[in-house]
């Protein structure tokens, strides 16, 4: 992609993704790590639908398919999901304000590698004795009983990849706050930014709980800690409230960014601006405030009581006020607009309907004495599939298209995304749309199995024919990645030619400096405004002067590695309840923070003062793309 | 577009419809007791207000898509950019405020009136309860059912009388798990850290239509053999409920019948089964100690081992190899029995009736 790396040969190539700490480059990472755990967790996804095809099959046996369902729900929200948005985030956020890189490009590097490293940590566990088995919520009773290590790499993996994520969540809240062009006021920063900045003040405040109980439940499982061991005067009700605490807010962590993503895309399709602007940014803050106040309607049948279940019921129905009218004011967006209906838009309007219908079953299950009846079944299943396929997923498949010119410099085939459309999208509708009906005939989530003789044999049969839809889908979008990159024609700045917002200022791909002067902001739909009024280019805020860049450096995946290293140690201590200790495991646990620590020892003591590339450079580069608008 | 992906839905609409509501025994749409139907009703509610809301989205959206649309000779138009409408976005806000008032006055009240368990404490003059109560024991893949004012212990299959409150306390011993009868009413979870109450009833007359037997399912996964994890419902008129229970109560050690069985009865002491399974209804040992189901009555089960049909080759089976029908059981994983031996022993079982 760089075509300095790729001057230089593969070795070349590979140390310059290891050092960088450019945004663009991070986004690229992003998206391959992320792009390939989402693979993996396909794979399990189909692991379960044909092990479910059919009553009693035995595809796989029941512990296995306890590992690869837990595998497929952790990998697609925490390996897959965050870390494909993060690349969008990466990729575009920092050209939208109008600022040269995020405001710690080192540490946007460390989170990518915690994340990374954690995320192999994870998997690591099929080939060393067996994957988690507890479900993605790793309930505490259930998850101190599993054998052997499977919930180790869980709470390991978990814990180091989230330290990626928040690192990533306050780089990004730094970047917004700070990193704002002249002009680019808050209520002139593009949808996305603004979504982007909603969710990564969630991430801030939804990570620790979850570090927290991960830690806790670490301790119990490694050092014999008795947080949750009730015959010791522990509790695992905590471990659910910890757990939701955390888990209702990642659900907005993950959907709002998609929205972000939609409002981009359907001004930019309908020619027209956002309808309501500031009532979408206020609706996003208030969802993201809301989805602090109801966690607890995961935990209606936990036994809360009637007044808690009440109070939660209530509040979680509040959510539905503002996620409807983010739905009306994309519709009358495209109301009165000039609709192009490209692979983006498709997936965009593919979106509304899917993700209305998951929305409103949500709204279902607030209704605590009937949640009574759906929760813990394939209803269940079926609403938050609805949401995060029908939301997240068609957000990540639309950004795919509409950012790969601004990432890669080449434009997806239109024709090959359509086709990924037409099997994906009926396939995702058979799939799930079923399992509602599945859930209310009585078939609980996460079985291994079912018997025959009730009532659920064609339900779960068409289910699994729609997955096989979805998954020639995916592969046909695989297919059109490799063909376009091997094609590689060049596109110019705003290929889609109704770009709004400033990152279609820039040519695609934009130098590693992104804008040669910091651009000024004269508002809204920034881009748009100056090309109505007949400019070429972004006027420049400041005179065209030296500009400083950071230096690469090895430093974050050393550091990633040695927390990396310090699992395994800390996994194989002696203390640890599956009574499998290694001598070793302290050594290496010392060891490997040992790496860690004192290469942040060596970060703090060595100065780097990055680079300047002089303006004489930049006059150079006039003519070859590397212009400021 | 939009037209391509509508008749594949009506086409999954008239599938399910021919599919029916599922089971009468097991599924929540065909509700059997005053519990169930009450969340039904708000399932109907909540659904008409969602489909209410689908059909304006979806219509809006179809309009959008038929009207604006670009066409052929429009390829240069730029629409006119609207900021928005104060009015219509009151109108959106409103509506929809409206609406979840409607839902959330049923689900207030419903919440109050399904979790009110104040008559679970009433006593008649003499001081015993007037309504019967259960408790319930959830364990890896085992159910226990104790009837405290009545001095009874079942297990996995759980008999209840018709038209009638029934609560229940429940509890888990090792691991979370979730009791769930669908067509009698929603799942209430068995903690391992305090007990949870709540009450069901089972209709007369839907209870005829299932055969009498409705389905009981584990909700919360619990390991391998979650799914495995079933137990089964016999709701009976009162009188026959009564009847039951006296047989229950009056039940002394159950007389092998045969020789073949007496035999059994041998090998079931030798192999030190009663050290876990107690063969008579009215156990006295403690919760702790009766780590495994209740046998009394077991040839009256409806399955074996929660869900394989009653018969004595799949006894027989599932003695011999437990571990191959609920991987991760804490039985034993294969008997080390002869074939002459599990003979006997199923002989023994499955004369282990408290009634005929």
């Amino acid at each position: 992609m760089s075509t300095v790396a790729s001057k230089k040969g593969i070795g070349a190539f590979i140390w310059e993704y290891l050092t960088t700490v450019d945004h663009k480059k991070i986004a690229h990472l992003y998206l391959a790590a992320g792009g390939f755990f989402f693979l993996l967790g396909g794979l399990e996804a189909m692991f379960i639908r044909i092990q479910l095809m059919k009553p009693q099959n035995d595809f796989i046996s029941e512990q296995l398919f306890n590992e690869v369902m837990t595998m497929h729900g952790t990998t697609m929200i925490f390996l897959a999901a965050m870390p494909l948005l993060f690349a969008y985030m990466n990729a575009v956020v920092p050209l939208q304000i109008g600022a040269r890189d995020v405001a710690f490009p080192f540490m946007n590097a460390l989170g990518f590698w915690l994340f990374f490293l954690g995320g192999i940590f994870l998997n690591l566990s099929w080939f060393l004795g067996g994957a988690p088995d507890a479900g993605w919520t790793s309930y505490a009773s259930l998850s101190m009983r599993s054998e052997g290590h499977g919930i180790d790499f869980y709470l390991l993996g978990v814990q180091i990849s989230g330290f990626g994520t928040l690192m990533s969540g306050i780089n990004f809240l730094a970047t917004i706050i700070n990193m704002r062009a002249p002009g680019m006021s808050f209520m002139r920063m593009p949808m996305f930014t603004w979504t982007t900045f909603v969710a990564s003040s969630l991430i801030l405040l939804a990570f620790p709980p979850l570090t927290i109980s991960v830690f806790l439940l670490m301790f119990d499982r490694l050092f014999g800690s008795k947080f949750f061991d009730v015959a010791m005067g522990g509790n695992t009700i905590i471990w659910e409230h910890f757990f939701w605490i955390f888990g209702h807010p990642e659900v907005y962590i993950l959907i709002l960014p998609a929205f972000g993503i939609f409002s981009e895309i359907v001004p930019t399709f309908s020619r027209k601006r956002l309808f309501g602007y500031s009532s979408m940014v206020f609706a996003t803050i208030l969802i993201g405030f809301l989805g602090f106040m109801v966690w607890a309607h995961h935990m209606f049948t936990t036994g809360l009581g009637n007044v808690a279940n009440a109070i939660f019921a209530v509040a979680t129905m509040a959510i539905a006020v503002p996620t409807g009218i983010k739905i009306f004011n994309w519709l009358f967006t495209m109301w009165g607009g000039n609709i192009k209906i490209t692979v983006p838009m498709l997936w965009a309007l593919g979106f509304i309907p899917s993700f209305v219908i998951g929305g409103v079953t949500g709204i279902m299950q607030a209704v605590a004495p009937l949640d009574y009846q759906l929760h813990d079944t394939y209803f269940i299943v079926a609403h938050f599939h609805y949401v995060i396929v029908g939301g997240v997923v068609f957000a990540l498949f639309a950004a795919a298209h509409f950012y790969w010119p601004k990432m890669f410099g080449t434009q997806l085939s239109e024709k090959l995304g359509y086709w990924t459309f037409i099997f994906f999208f009926p396939g995702f509708h058979l799939t799930f749309f079923v399992q509602h009906f599945l859930g209310l005939m009585g078939m609980p989530r996460r079985v291994a199995t079912f018997l025959p003789g009730q009532g659920l044999d064609a339900g779960n049969y068409i289910s699994s024919i729609g997955a096989f839809l979805m998954f020639i889908g995916v592969v046909l979008l695989l297919i059109n990645i490799v063909v376009t990159s091997v094609k590689n024609k060049k596109v110019a700045n705003d290929p889609w030619g109704d770009g709004r917002t400033m990152e279609w200022a820039l040519p695609s791909p934009p130098p590693y400096y992104n804008f040669k002067q910091t651009p000024l902001v004269r508002g809204l739909d920034t881009w748009w405004l100056e090309k109505m009024e007949g400019n070429k280019e972004l006027p420049p805020a400041e005179p065209l002067k030296d500009i400083h860049m950071p230096n690469n450096s090895i430093l974050p995946f050393i550091i990633s590695s040695g927390l990396f290293i310090a699992a395994f140690g800390a996994m194989y201590s002696p203390l640890n309840v599956v009574g499998d200790g290694k001598p070793w495991g302290v050594p290496v646990l010392i060891l490997g923070l040992g790496i860690m620590f004192g290469t942040m020892l060596l970060r703090s003591l060595l100065d780097d003062y990055g680079y300047y590339i002089p303006k004489e450079d930049l006059v150079d580069d006039e003519g070859k793309g590397g212009r400021a608008g | 577009m939009v037209k391509k992906w509508r008749p594949g839905l009506s086409l999954l609409f008239l599938m399910l419809m021919l599919a029916g509501c599922g089971e009468p025994y097991l599924s929540t749409l065909r509700p059997a007791g005053e519990v169930a139907e009450r969340q039904y009703q708000l399932l109907l509610l909540s659904t008409g207000i969602m489909v209410f809301v689908i059909s304006v989205v979806v219509i809006i959206f179809i309009i959008v898509l038929i009207r604006f649309r670009r066409t052929k000779g429009k390829e240069d138009y730029i629409p006119e950019q609207v900021a928005g409408s104060h009015k219509l976005e009151i109108i959106w806000t409103t509506i929809p405020v409206i609406l979840l008032l409607i839902l959330a006055v049923p689900t207030l009240a419903a919440t109050f009136e399904l979790g009110d368990l104040e008559e679970m404490e009433k006593v008649d003059k003499d001081g015993n309860r007037e309504s019967l109560v259960v408790n319930v024991r959830a364990n890896l893949y085992w159910w226990e059912f104790e009837y405290p004012d009545l001095g009874i212990i079942t297990s996995q299959d759980l008999v209840v009388p018709t038209d009638e409150k029934v609560f229940f306390n429940l509890k888990a011993s090792d691991v979370k798990h979730s009791f769930w009868v669908p067509a009698a009413g929603g799942k209430i979870d068995t903690n391992t850290d305090n007990e949870n109450s709540f009450y069901l009833v089972f209709d007369n007359d839907k209870a005829n239509e299932a055969g009498n037997i409705f389905y009981g399912k584990c909700a919360e996964l619990c390991g391998p053999s979650h799914a495995y994890m079933d137990f089964k419902v016999k709701a009976l008129p009162r009188d026959e409920f009564d009847q039951w229970v006296k047989a229950m109560q009056e039940a002394s050690e159950v007389k092998p019948v045969s020789e073949k069985a007496k035999r059994g009865e041998e090998i079931f002491r030798e192999k030190n089964c009663l050290a876990c399974h107690a063969v008579s209804p009215n156990d006295p040992r403690p919760e702790n100690a009766r780590t495994a189901p209740n046998l009394a009555d077991f040839g009256n089960r409806t399955r074996v081992a929660g869900y394989l049909e009653f018969n004595e080759e799949n006894i027989k089976e599932w003695i011999r190899y437990p571990e191959k029908f609920k991987p991760g059981n804490l039985m034993y994983e294969k008997a080390d029995l002869t074939e002459e031996e599990l003979d006997l022993l199923t002989e023994y079982l499955i004369n282990l009736k408290v009634t005929e």
